[in-house]
C-alpha cells in the first residue's frame, strides 16, 4: 500500500534519485513543516549580506537545498539558527568568489576596530536630545553600510529577533564576541543616525 | 562599573539578555552617569525604530516554488488506488471518473519532452558532461556541429550579454539526436537544446518543471529548449537576446 506511494515520489526526486524515496518523501515533509516557514528570516539575511536581489535569491535556494541535503544532521533545538549559519556560509562562499580569492580578512573577517574602546568616541553632551525618528529608508541604508562583521549581527538581533547565544551559533563565535560586535554595531548607528539627522534637518 | 564595561553591557540589558545582578549594577552606574543615561536612552530608541520600520525582506513567490519544486515531492496517492477507488464509487458517473483519469493519466507528447530536456541537463551536470566541444568561440562550436547533425545550429555569443558560451555538445531528446549548447550566468548553467522539428509553433513559453525554468521557442523550422536552475526574469532575457542574435 505504501510502496506504490513511495515509489511515485521517487520519480519526481530527480536529484535525491538515490534515496529511499519513501523516507525522502518523508523528510522533505518535516523540512517543508520545520524549516520553509523560516525562509523570510533567510532570505532578509540574504538581502543584508549580499546587498542585492538577485544574488540572495541564489544564496537562499542553494542554502535550502544545502540543509535539506544536511536534513538528518540537525539535532532539534531552534531551526533558525542552523539555517541562518548554512545561508551565512553560502554568503562567504559568495564573498570568495567575488574577490576572486579565498576569505580572509575581508568582508567577514575580525574587524580590526573591535579593539579600540567605545567609550572614547562619544562626544555628546549628557543632556543632548533624543534621537528623531528616521524612515525605513534610511534606516535600511544605515544598516547597509555597517561593515559585515556588524551588519549581520545587528540584522540576526533587531530584524531576525535572535537571542546573543543563538547569534553566537548562527556566526560560530563566543557570545562575549556578539556582545561586543553588538555593541560597535549600534554605537557605528548610532552616529550614523545622527549624521542622517543633521542632514535631513529642516 | 566604569563606563568602558557599562557600555557593552546596557545592550544586553537593552536586549533582556542580563542576570538580575548585573542588570542592578548597569543600573545603579546609568543613574549617576549622564553619559551613559543618554545612550541608553537612543539605544532604546533606536531598537523601537527598528521594530516600527518594517526591515525585513519576503521571499519572492517564484524562490519559493523553485525551492518547493527540487525538493521530494509529498506523497500523493498513487494512480492505481486512484482507479480503484473510481471503480468502486457508486455515486460517480462514468463521466466525471473518466474525465478525473484523464486528468491524472494525461501525458502529452509536450510535457513528455520538457521532462526529457530536464533529464539532459540533469545528465549533463551529473555526468560532468557538459561539453564535447569546449569554447566560448562561436565560429569553433557552429562548425563542430555540421557533419553531426543534418542542421548546424544557430551559435550566439553573448558573452558581452551576460551569458557566456561555454560549448556545445550532441545530446538526445525524443530519440533523436539534437544539439545543445551549455552557457553560463554567474554560478548557474543554461542548457539550450536545438532540435529541427517542422513546427509553425511561433512565440515563445515559459515553464517550471522540477524546479527548472524552460523556455521553449520555435523558429525557422528549429525548435529551442533553453533550461535553467537561473529564475524565470533572467531565463527570459537570455531567450529573447538569443532570438535577437539568431535573427542578427
Amino acid at each position: 500500500m505504501n510502496r506504490p506511494v513511495a515509489s511515485e515520489a521517487g520519480l519526481r526526486t530527480g536529484v535525491f534519485g538515490k534515496e529511499m524515496a519513501g523516507a525522502a518523501a518523508d523528510r522533505a515533509r518535516r523540512f517543508r513543516e520545520t524549516a520553509l516557514p523560516h525562509l523570510d528570516g533567510v532570505y532578509t539575511l540574504a538581502r543584508y549580506l549580499l546587498g542585492n536581489a538577485s544574488d540572495a535569491e541564489d544564496a537562499v535556494q542553494e542554502c535550502s537545498l544545502r540543509a535539506f541535503r544536511h536534513f538528518d544532521t540537525f539535532r532539534g533545538g531552534a531551526i533558525k539558527p542552523w539555517l541562518l549559519a548554512i545561508l551565512r556560509n553560502v554568503c562567504h562562499a559568495e564573498y570568495a568568489r567575488r574577490a576572486g580569492t579565498v576569505v580572509g580578512f575581508g568582508e567577514f573577517g575580525e574587524p580590526p576596530e573591535d579593539a579600540a574602546p567605545l567609550w572614547n568616541e562619544a562626544r555628546e553632551a549628557p543632556d543632548a536630545a533624543a534621537l528623531r525618528q528616521l524612515d525605513a529608508e534610511t534606516i535600511r541604508s544605515l544598516i547597509a553600510n555597517l561593515p559585515a562583521a556588524f551588519r549581520e549581527v545587528i540584522v540576526l538581533r533587531e530584524i531576525n529577533d535572535l537571542s546573543y547565544r543563538e547569534i553566537a551559533q548562527v556566526i560560530e563565535a563566543p557570545v562575549g564576541t556578539v556582545m561586543s560586535r553588538l555593541a560597535r554595531a549600534r554605537s557605528l548607528l548610532r552616529e550614523g543616525w545622527l549624521a542622517a539627522e543633521k542632514g535631513s534637518a529642516p | 562599573m566604569r563606563c568602558e564595561e557599562a557600555e557593552v553591557l546596557l545592550h544586553a540589558l537593552i536586549d533582556d539578555e542580563l542576570d538580575a545582578g548585573h542588570a542592578r549594577a548597569i543600573e545603579t552606574h546609568v543613574a549617576t552617569c549622564g553619559r551613559c543615561t543618554a545612550q541608553l536612552r537612543d539605544y532604546r530608541d533606536m531598537r523601537g525604530a527598528f521594530a516600527r520600520a518594517n526591515l525585513s525582506h519576503q521571499t519572492p513567490a517564484d524562490l519559493k516554488r523553485r525551492i518547493d519544486a527540487r525538493l521530494p515531492a509529498p506523497a500523493r496517492p498513487d494512480r492505481r488506488n486512484l482507479l480503484k477507488g473510481f471503480a468502486a464509487g457508486a455515486g460517480l458517473s462514468s463521466a466525471i471518473a473518466a474525465g478525473l483519469v484523464f486528468g491524472v493519466m494525461r501525458t502529452d507528447q509536450d510535457s513528455r519532452i520538457m521532462s526529457e530536456v530536464v533529464s539532459a541537463h540533469l545528465r549533463s551536470l551529473q555526468a560532468d558532461h557538459l561539453t564535447d566541444v569546449l569554447s566560448s568561440d562561436q565560429h569553433t562550436v557552429k562548425p563542430w556541429f555540421s557533419g553531426r547533425l543534418d542542421v548546424a545550429p544557430p551559435v550566439a555569443d553573448l558573452t558581452a550579454l551576460g551569458f557566456t558560451l561555454i560549448g556545445g555538445r550532441l545530446d538526445y531528446l525524443d530519440g533523436k539526436p539534437v544539439a545543445a549548447l551549455a552557457y553560463r550566468r554567474r554560478a548557474h548553467i543554461i542548457n539550450l537544446f536545438v532540435a529541427e522539428r517542422g513546427s509553425d509553433k511561433r512565440g515563445s513559453a515559459m515553464e517550471t518543471v522540477q524546479g527548472f525554468n524552460i523556455r521553449h521557442w520555435g523558429e525557422s523550422g528549429l525548435s529551442l529548449w533553453a533550461i535553467s536552475d537561473l529564475n524565470a526574469d533572467e531565463l527570459e532575457d537570455f531567450g529573447r537576446k538569443f532570438e535577437a542574435a539568431q535573427r542578427g
